[in-house]
């Protein structure tokens, strides 16, 4: 019998949800414990098998000196490495400091700012070393973890879709918050995977999948100027869990510069 | 053969925890001289760019602060908005957050007794391993913990990071259908946590006791969790305003996380531990009588023992979740009006490893001026640090792996949510 692969998830800046998504697959995860060796995963278990792995699941951002040289370890020791979430994948929440002065963001929160070692800026992992694939979302969704997985283990591309959300309320037939109801809504720009639960819940979606393919976030923002959203807030919904993915930067950018 | 007195023990990366930290201890001549809980996880400024945000956006920004606990973040922030605001909920609104944080608390207690905890008693590195041996017991762990995950779905919309909640409620109420549903799997949940509650009380447990001062939130009528007034110790009750006259944070250049202390300098224990010592009696029946077939007695003082009080806990929210479940009725409105206005608001309910607080300041148009966020593992860290000091002294003559590993799990005894706990705040804390 062939050797079963080897998974490692690795923890960066971040709050451990994706992680945590992992340990929820409940139903699945002993199956997944049986088909492959979970060779690191300091979060579960702390037995830790030396690398090389097969695939490797990278959550979190790079915001510290140390962590910018850890991932190089991981990327070596890591046939396939996979990011899951926001954070890994656009910088994450940690992003809203690259929009402003670090220095002051210590001097706010520690009394002793010379203690604390932390870079300007929070990165994705795509931006300190090579990618293979990444799993967007705050948090990622535990359907599309176990197709990533199993698509590496099986050597083929994952079928994750890059359309927005908005298909996504089409397909479960969730009436439109932003046409029905003149809910802002940044379902036509975000990236489609939690299966649009915001609407369905009566609220707009708050992009947290991050930007679509080719997103035309300048026509939303001027959709929502006329249902009376202000430049300002504008600005903060493209400032939140994807701060730092290109096209939401430039928008609240552009917003900002008008507010 | 007599191991050497002269120690260090240190763990570069704690396991089975969340968040990223390692622990340093040094003896010297049989004596404990140097305890750290080092919490290197990179700090992550959310006081800091809370400032300049719409007070709104608290309770989704301040999930993001922790995978695990949320709900806490997110209920934290309500109460302190309305607070601000001075706007309370209906009793349906608060019933239906009850509802919401006993789903976290199933989830999160079902998730560290049995993945993250259990694995010390029965000598494995992981739940995983475990199930070789123990497959039933870790199907029946994950079964009460996807219950719970249930409630978060249904009534959060999702388990992690739920999308459903606002200051002043909820998006949308669930349909009575909808609640419907959980009853079932809800009803073996608690079957099942009962049985977890014998199955931890029957675990081996150190001989080890530790006199806590226990802070924790105190409510009339319920075992406090979505709100309730500041109890600290036996004698002293007072309301979550007042927090910082009585809890003050330092800096220790070990740590990225602020030691909480109360102001005469006396370190406390927040979590399961004092939550049963000072609400044991507004437990469900169903749990005060396992309690005391467990053996627990009306105060629990040996840390280690903490997995029997959260299975305790467990079973208390599971039987909280069948009857909110029971009379459920659709709000006439999911949420109450909040208009913003000047003001400062304070919010503290319990997370399933102790109390969370948050305090506000928002000015008139709703903008966040200052926030503060006190994690219940920035509590609990100097009670860490004595833990392992008076529990590594008399034992220095253990093996290194032995009291290495015997360190990690009175670590974890506290749940500690260490990327919680590195992210604090604007504090007025004088000469270090």
């Amino acid at each position: 019998m062939p050797k079963a692969p080897k998974l490692a998830v690795w923890k960066f800046a971040s709050c451990d949800g994706c992680q945590l998504t992992v340990l929820n697959l409940e139903d699945d995860l002993l199956a997944l414990a049986g088909t492959v060796q979970i060779a690191h995963f300091l979060e579960a278990s702390s037995a830790a098998v030396r690398g090389p792995y097969d695939v490797s699941l990278v959550e979190g951002s790079i915001t510290t000196p140390h962590d910018a040289e850890r991932i190089k370890e991981v990327r070596k020791a890591s046939r396939m490495l996979i990011t899951i979430g926001a954070c890994a994948t656009s910088g994450g929440i940690q992003a809203l400091r690259n929009f402003r002065d670090v220095e002051e963001f210590t001097r706010i929160v520690y009394a002793k700012p010379e203690y604390i070692d932390t870079l300007e800026h929070s990165t994705a992992i795509a931006d300190n070393v090579k990618v293979d694939f990444e799993l967007r979302g705050c948090p990622i969704d535990k359907g599309q973890l176990v197709e990533v997985i199993t698509a590496y283990l099986a050597g083929r591309k994952p079928t994750v879709r890059p359309h927005s959300v908005c298909v996504e309320c089409k397909r479960r037939g969730t009436v439109c918050v932003m046409v029905a109801r003149g809910e802002p809504c940044l379902g036509p720009v975000t990236q489609a995977g939690c299966g649009a639960l915001c609407p369905s819940y009566a609220r707009g979606c708050y992009g947290c999948f991050g930007p679509m393919e080719s997103p035309n976030t300048a026509s939303l923002s001027g959709r929502l100027i006329q249902l009376g959203v202000t430049r300002k807030n504008i600005a903060r919904v493209f400032r939140t869990f994807n701060a730092d993915a290109a096209a939401f930067r430039e928008e609240s950018d552009a917003n900002d510069a008008r507010a | 053969m007599t191991h050497a007195r002269n120690h260090t023990l240190r763990v570069g990366a704690l396991a089975r925890v969340e968040g990223e930290g390692a622990m340093l201890v040094r003896a010297r001549g049989g004596r404990v001289e140097r305890v750290e809980l080092q919490i290197y996880e990179p700090p992550r400024f959310f006081e800091a760019f809370l400032r300049g945000r719409g007070f709104t956006e608290a309770p989704d920004i301040t999930a993001r602060i922790c995978g695990i606990c949320p709900v806490a973040y997110q209920m934290s922030a309500c109460n302190a908005m309305e607070d601000a605001c001075g706007v309370a909920v209906s009793p349906q609104i608060r019933d239906l957050r009850r509802l919401l944080y006993c789903g976290e608390w199933i989830e999160s207690h079902a998730l560290h007794i049995f993945l993250l905890h259990a694995p010390d008693f029965l000598g494995y590195p992981s739940a995983i391993a475990m199930a070789a041996d123990h497959r039933d017991l870790i199907e029946m762990g994950l079964r009460i913990k996807k219950a719970g995950n249930e409630i978060l779905r249904t009534v959060g919309g999702r388990s992690i990071h739920p999308i459903n909640v606002r200051v002043g409620g909820f998006y949308r109420a669930p349909t009575r259908h909808e609640i419907g549903l959980l009853a079932e799997p809800l009803r073996r949940a608690r079957d099942e946590a009962l049985t977890t509650v014998r199955w931890t009380a029957g675990l081996e447990f150190p001989d080890f006791e530790q006199d806590y001062l226990f802070v924790g939130l105190r409510h009339p009528t319920e075992y406090a969790v979505v709100d309730g007034r500041l109890a600290i110790g036996d004698d002293l009750e007072v309301d979550v305003s007042a927090f910082d006259e009585h809890i003050v944070e330092e800096q220790v250049q070990h740590s990225n996380a602020l030691h909480a202390r109360l102001r005469d300098g006396r370190r406390f224990m927040v979590g399961p531990l004092a939550r049963y010592a000072l609400s044991r009696d507004k437990l469900a029946p169903i749990a005060r009588e396992a309690a005391s077939e467990a053996g627990l007695g009306r105060v629990c003082r040996n840390p280690f023992r903490s997995i029997v009080v959260r299975a305790v806990e467990l079973l208390h929210a599971c039987d909280e979740a069948t009857r909110l479940i029971e009379g459920y009725e659709e709000p006439e409105r999911p949420a109450v009006e909040v208009p913003p206005r000047t003001g400062t608001g304070h919010g503290a309910t319990e997370a399933p490893r102790g109390t969370l607080y948050h305090r506000y300041a928002i000015a008139a148009d709703g903008e966040i001026t200052e926030a503060r966020i006190v994690p219940p593992t920035s509590q609990n860290q100097s009670q860490i640090e004595d833990d392992l000091r008076a529990f590594v002294e008399p034992r220095l003559d253990l093996s290194h792996d032995e009291l290495t590993h015997s360190c990690e799990q009175a670590i974890r005894n506290y749940d500690p949510c260490i990327s919680c706990a590195t992210h604090f705040l604007d504090l007025r804390v004088e000469n270090l």
